[in-house]
């Protein structure tokens, strides 16, 4: 790793002045940061930890909406978001559980990696992401493989996730990184259903607009029957070719559904 | 410090060291780190506390399993700094006030939880978590909490079976598979 200076603030407002600087860069649980840093794919001049301001830890329920700090590591999410049970489930099967102690909800949305099951959650929820200057859909969020809506220095602070009527995170392991092969989160507010997918695609976390019609009109897994996701643009490597994902993501909604009851 | 390379007076600890301060199995331990440098180094290079293995050095093997404020964290992938103020247990604290073993690693023994033992403090500080988590696990519940250490010599099933007898569950019950 090349070197870097450190901080830690106590607060949101120390936290984006410290970023302001040139090439100083947020860091979360440092999962995903620190392996990088040590391959130096990256150089950095500071790292500012976002692990010590309070008011970015936590989870709350107000009204319908489960809100977590963007500090808040994936432990707690499943230890704290019992209102939202996919969610708190999901939260549980990241990696294991020294990466669950450290890794944070705003580190892997920031991240946006491809494989992650985070986004799948936010965008199946209808999410809001919430930055130290403003609030964004997840809809709009999301912007291909490792990249997002998040400007330069911005952070992420919080994530509303609205509470479904019912829902379900359905993880195809790849036990090797212990990320998603593919992934579906599905989720049911009243007659409208959302679909979102990872680990499948070359753009990253999608929504499955044919599933969500369809499911939207009878919530049933047989409801799946008959559609499918074309192959092209999904992702190849020796874990899985492109048509195999393609073919899980039909597998991997149907359990959803059949786990959301 | 006249530095002969550069000609001129430079202190690198001065320019890019800080004085970090936690509690290392119950004794206050401090000494000066870059930003870089890992909970890992730390304990091992500065503390000279070598139980904490890097097996992998990419956040995969769990070898480097330490408790930082109770919970198991992976050292090679947090930094010193963030572990500044905060109390860290490693295996070196783990055995009994009379050196005797403790628990779990008696079990470990007891089971032949190890054979080259790269892997085993880092299985006995996970195990350490599991049991103050949930005291009585299933083989299932302890199986899944181990999904982040590997062990390259035992086929884990002796682990298994340690850690069910550590908490005082009957490990001869659990059948090879
Ligand atoms: C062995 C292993 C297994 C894993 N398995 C899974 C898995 O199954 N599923 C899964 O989803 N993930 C998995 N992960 C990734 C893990 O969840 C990471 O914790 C997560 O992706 C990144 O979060 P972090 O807090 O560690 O972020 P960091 O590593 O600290 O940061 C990641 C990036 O986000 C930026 N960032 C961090 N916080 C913020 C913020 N609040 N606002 C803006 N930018 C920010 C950083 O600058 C950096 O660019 C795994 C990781 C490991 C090591
Ligand atoms: S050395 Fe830390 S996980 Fe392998
Ligand atoms: S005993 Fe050798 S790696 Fe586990």
């Amino acid at each position: 790793m090349y070197n870097f200076e450190f901080e830690k603030p106590t607060t949101v407002a120390d936290a984006v002045a410290a970023l302001g600087g040139d090439d100083a860069q947020a860091l979360g649980g440092g999962q995903t940061l620190i392996p990088t840093l040590k391959q130096r794919l990256n150089q950095p001049g500071k790292l500012v930890s976002l692990t010590g301001i309070s008011e970015m830890n936590g989870v709350s329920v107000d009204g319908g909406v489960v809100t977590v700090g963007a500090a808040t590591c994936h432990a707690d999410v499943e230890a704290g978001a019992g209102a939202y049970p996919a969610l708190a489930a999901l939260a549980g099967q990241i990696g294991d559980p020294a990466v669950r102690n450290r890794g944070t909800v705003g580190g892997s949305l920031a991240n946006n990696d491809p494989a992650a099951c985070y986004p799948s959650a936010a965008l199946g929820s209808g999410a809001t992401i919430v930055t130290n200057t403003r609030e964004i859909a997840a809809d709009d969020y999301f912007q291909g493989m490792f990249s997002t809506a998040l400007e330069e220095g911005e952070i992420i602070t919080a994530v509303k996730f609205p509470i479904p009527d019912c829902a379900s995170y359905q993880k195809f392991l790849q036990p090797a990184s212990r990320f998603a092969l593919t992934g579906v989160f599905v989720a049911k507010y009243g007659d409208n259903v959302r679909v979102a997918v990872t680990g499948a695609s070359e753009e990253g976390v999608f929504r499955w607009a044919e599933a969500e019609a369809a499911l939207s009109a009878n919530f049933a897994p047989e409801a799946i029957d008959g559609l499918s996701v074309s192959a092209d643009g999904m992702v190849g490597d020796i874990h899985g070719t492109p048509a195999y994902r393609a073919h899980l993501v039909g597998v991997m909604t149907k359990r959803a559904v059949a786990a959301a009851h | 410090m006249f530095n002969s390379a550069i000609g001129k007076d430079f202190d690198y600890r001065e320019e890019f060291m800080t004085q970090v301060s936690m509690t290392v199995n119950g004794q206050a331990a401090s000494g000066d780190v870059e930003g870089r440098t890992l909970l890992s180094t730390f304990l091992r290079e500065t503390l000279g506390l070598t139980g904490a293995h890097v097996g992998c050095d990419t956040s995969q093997c769990g070898a480097c399993v330490v408790h930082v404020d109770g919970k198991a964290v992976k050292s090679c992938t947090m930094l010193a700094q963030e572990a500044a103020g905060a109390t860290v247990d490693t295996i070196e604290g783990q055995a009994n006030a009379d050196g005797s073993l403790n628990v779990i690693q008696q079990a470990f023994q007891d089971h032949h939880g190890l054979q080259c033992g790269f892997c085993t403090p880092g299985m006995v500080m996970s195990a350490a978590a599991l049991l103050k988590e949930n005291p009585k696990p299933t083989e299932a519940e302890v199986r899944h909490y181990l999904e982040g250490n590997l062990c390259r010599c035992t086929g884990y099933h002796n682990i298994v079976k340690a850690i069910m007898a550590a908490s005082g569950q009957d490990a001869e019950a659990i059948a090879a598979e």
